[in-house]
């Protein structure tokens, strides 16, 4: 009990006794940066399959890999999370259909089982029967046990995988909204928290994992781009940074409409989340998640990417420019990951009867310490190096029919 | 005595014989008279429970905040009846005490949930008004806990009751978030959620919470809400009455008498 004394001793006004213990902790923070990154990155594979942006196509198969790595680890926190893992099973088996927290079962299972595992499957058979035929030993076997059976290479097979891969992704946009928004719904619908109790927060929370998913997309390509010592396709990066630096202001206006309207209103709760703002979550908030986060980001990628003029306001040589690019991706997760921070830890630090202020004490060790939201973190990166080695996503890798066959 | 036996034996000897054969009997029918009166005793403890149907009830409770002394005994009773964890962070039930200054400024503390009563304020100069405010679950027939929670653990009962079911529970502490009124608390020795029951198991017995019991003013009133002769609806029926957060629509059952508007 000796970080709820500490607490005690940091409240500041009065909060309700209940309310001394911070229920929803780093796990919890974890867990949306997570769910946003697979959005983003499905969201981004689906501009090349759907809206055609050719100029993205290298990040397409390792876009699909990464939705699916995330999507594979994004439930872990939430498990360490429950007082009762053991139970979590009940979710499935009696769900409270009033609960939205009850549907994340229901929507999970749909992402992972139809959309994102059917569209890689569709997307790679042709490679894994070809793959299979050319390889031995375990890699042969593997290969050949993903093709489920269907080893048919004729035009007609092949034209099937295409328009199924397709229909897929048509689908899975909606489904990339579904998944997040429902997670900023999660938030967005306790009406007994003013600072979450908004109706733009699904929407908010799409943007952000849009913004989170083609940043982190940028990064895995150009970090993979140059650990295998082939060319960076600057075309595709600089493609990459526009979308971003769209998504940014989209997502910037909406929060700033968000502030701006609380503020306006001014209803009852003005007063302590103002004070919770210029207090509590000041570096997070106004430093991190804005500053350094979204501003900078934005004055970086609008002088630099093809986005406001064609070859930029700034005009800088390709090295210099994907460096910057590669700058603001890293910029924007640190500003997104203190997004899904204010949103999580903010609106349970100041108190629901809105006369004070409480701490969050982070442990280090423990379950909801950070040594195990840090390893949640990378997990999805080492999830993902296997999916590589087993599925090359790189464009050499692809197989064709005819030269397969010969 | 034996010479005052010989003397009176000869006149009443046929009554004597009659109160000897009718103790005699009683004697015999002793046994069975107390075997009745324990299965009486027994039928009476059960019976309610027995017989209780839930649909005759609606539950709710009046707290009459002038009446509130700020004892704490009220949360010393809910902590032993309930087994609440002794700690003070875990409150089923809990009082505030508000210091409201000359400009409105409003004061408020409830140091270890109040259970230990309040410490005198260093100085009472300029207090335009203080009072107490014993806080519970509101036991709301529009509950927003029971809306979120992902498993159906928490539900409400036909006679008004929201509880939390400990076979299903799992710890996701949703309907913590989801509580305007801070009254629920995850149990740290069995991870659950847990809050005030209305003392569910005194309830259903015919007697009342333990808070409004043990309350030595009477500021607690427990009843049925729909019997008018219900001691609850005799005291909605005389006082003015305010729920705590009414615009978030989720119809608390506990009203409060005299409740003042720095009370959220």
């Amino acid at each position: 009990m000796e970080p709820l004394q500490e607490v005690l001793r940091q409240v500041t006004g009065y909060i309700y006794p209940n309310e001394v213990e911070l229920h929803w902790g780093l796990l919890v923070v974890v867990y949306p940066y997570l769910t946003g990154l697979v959005a983003g990155a499905f969201i981004l594979a689906s501009l090349v399959r759907v809206f055609n942006v050719k100029e993205v196509q290298p990040t397409y198969r390792l876009a699909l890999l990464t939705a699916l790595a995330y999507l594979i680890v994004a439930p872990l926190p939430l498990l360490a999370h429950l007082g009762r893992p053991s139970r979590a099973f009940e979710i499935f088996l009696t769900p409270n259909f009033h609960s939205a927290m009850a549907m994340f079962g229901f929507v999970y299972a749909w992402y992972l089982m139809v959309v994102l595992l059917l569209e890689i499957w569709f997307d790679y058979r042709k490679d894994l029967v070809l793959w299979s035929k050319r390889e031995t030993g375990v890699r042969h076997w593997l290969h050949r046990l993903l093709t489920l059976g269907a080893g048919d290479l004729s035009p007609r097979a092949l034209r099937f995988d295409q328009s199924a891969g397709r229909f897929i992704t048509i689908i899975g946009i909606p489904s990339a909204f579904l998944l997040h928004g429902y997670v900023g719904f999660i938030f967005g619908s306790v009406k007994a928290n003013p600072w979450w109790s908004s109706v733009l927060m699904p929407i908010v929370f799409l943007f952000s994992a849009i913004v989170s998913g083609i940043a982190l997309m940028l990064l895995l390509y150009l970090l993979s781009t140059l650990l295998r010592s082939k060319p960076v396709d600057m075309v595709c990066m600089d493609k990459l940074a526009t979308f971003l630096f769209y998504d940014l202001v989209v997502d910037f206006s909406l929060e700033m409409l968000d502030f701006i309207h609380r503020l306006y209103e001014a209803e009852e709760s003005i007063q302590i989340l103002s004070l919770l703002v210029s207090s509590r979550l000041f570096l997070s908030l106004v430093i991190l998640q804005a500053l350094l986060g979204t501003v900078l980001p934005l004055l970086l990628l609008g002088s630099v990417s093809p986005a406001l003029r064609n070859r930029g306001i700034v005009s800088l040589p390709d090295e210099l420019r994907r460096l910057l690019y590669a700058g603001a991706a890293v910029l924007i997760q640190i500003g997104i990951f203190s997004t899904r921070w204010n949103v999580v830890i903010g609106g349970q630090l100041f108190s629901k009867s809105l006369r004070g202020l409480t701490v969050y004490k982070m442990q280090l060790l423990g379950l909801e310490g950070l040594f195990v939201s840090g390893f949640l973190l990378v997990l999805p990166l080492l999830v993902l190096l296997v999916l590589i080695i087993v599925l090359p996503p790189w464009p050499e890798a692809e197989q064709h029919p005819e030269a397969g066959a010969s | 005595m034996g010479e005052w036996k010989r003397d009176a034996r000869e006149p009443s000897e046929q009554i004597s014989g009659s109160r000897r054969e009718f103790l005699h009997t009683c004697s015999l029918a002793a046994p069975l008279l107390l075997l009745g009166l324990r299965a009486a005793a027994v039928e009476a403890w059960a019976a309610p429970e027995a017989a209780y149907n839930a649909r005759e009830h609606y539950y709710g409770m009046g707290v009459d905040v002038a009446r509130c002394i700020g004892c704490g005994r009220c949360v010393e009773a809910c902590k032993n009846e309930n087994d609440v964890p002794r700690e003070p962070y875990y409150f089923r039930t809990w009082v505030e005490r508000y210091v409201v200054g000359p400009a409105g400024e409003a004061e408020v503390d409830s140091p270890n949930g109040g259970i230990a009563g309040f410490p005198p304020k260093p100085s009472e100069k300029g207090v335009l008004r203080t009072f107490f405010v014993p806080k519970l679950c509101n036991q709301c027939a529009d509950p927003p806990c029971v809306q979120v929670c992902p498993v159906g653990a928490t539900f409400a009962t036909e006679d008004g009751v929201v509880l939390v079911d400990r076979d299903y529970c799992i710890g996701c502490r949703y309907c913590v978030q989801a509580c305007p009124y801070g009254a629920r608390f995850l149990d740290p020795r069995t991870h659950m959620a847990d809050k005030c029951t209305f003392c569910y198991h005194r309830v259903v017995r015919g007697l009342v919470p333990a808070c409004v019991e043990v309350c030595p003013t009477g500021a607690r009133v427990f009843g049925d809400i729909r019997q008018r002769s219900s001691p609850l609806a005799r005291f909605t029926r005389f006082n003015k009455i305010m729920t705590l957060k009414p615009h978030l629509n989720t119809k608390p059952k506990v009203f409060y008498a005299a409740l003042d508007q720095e009370v959220r």
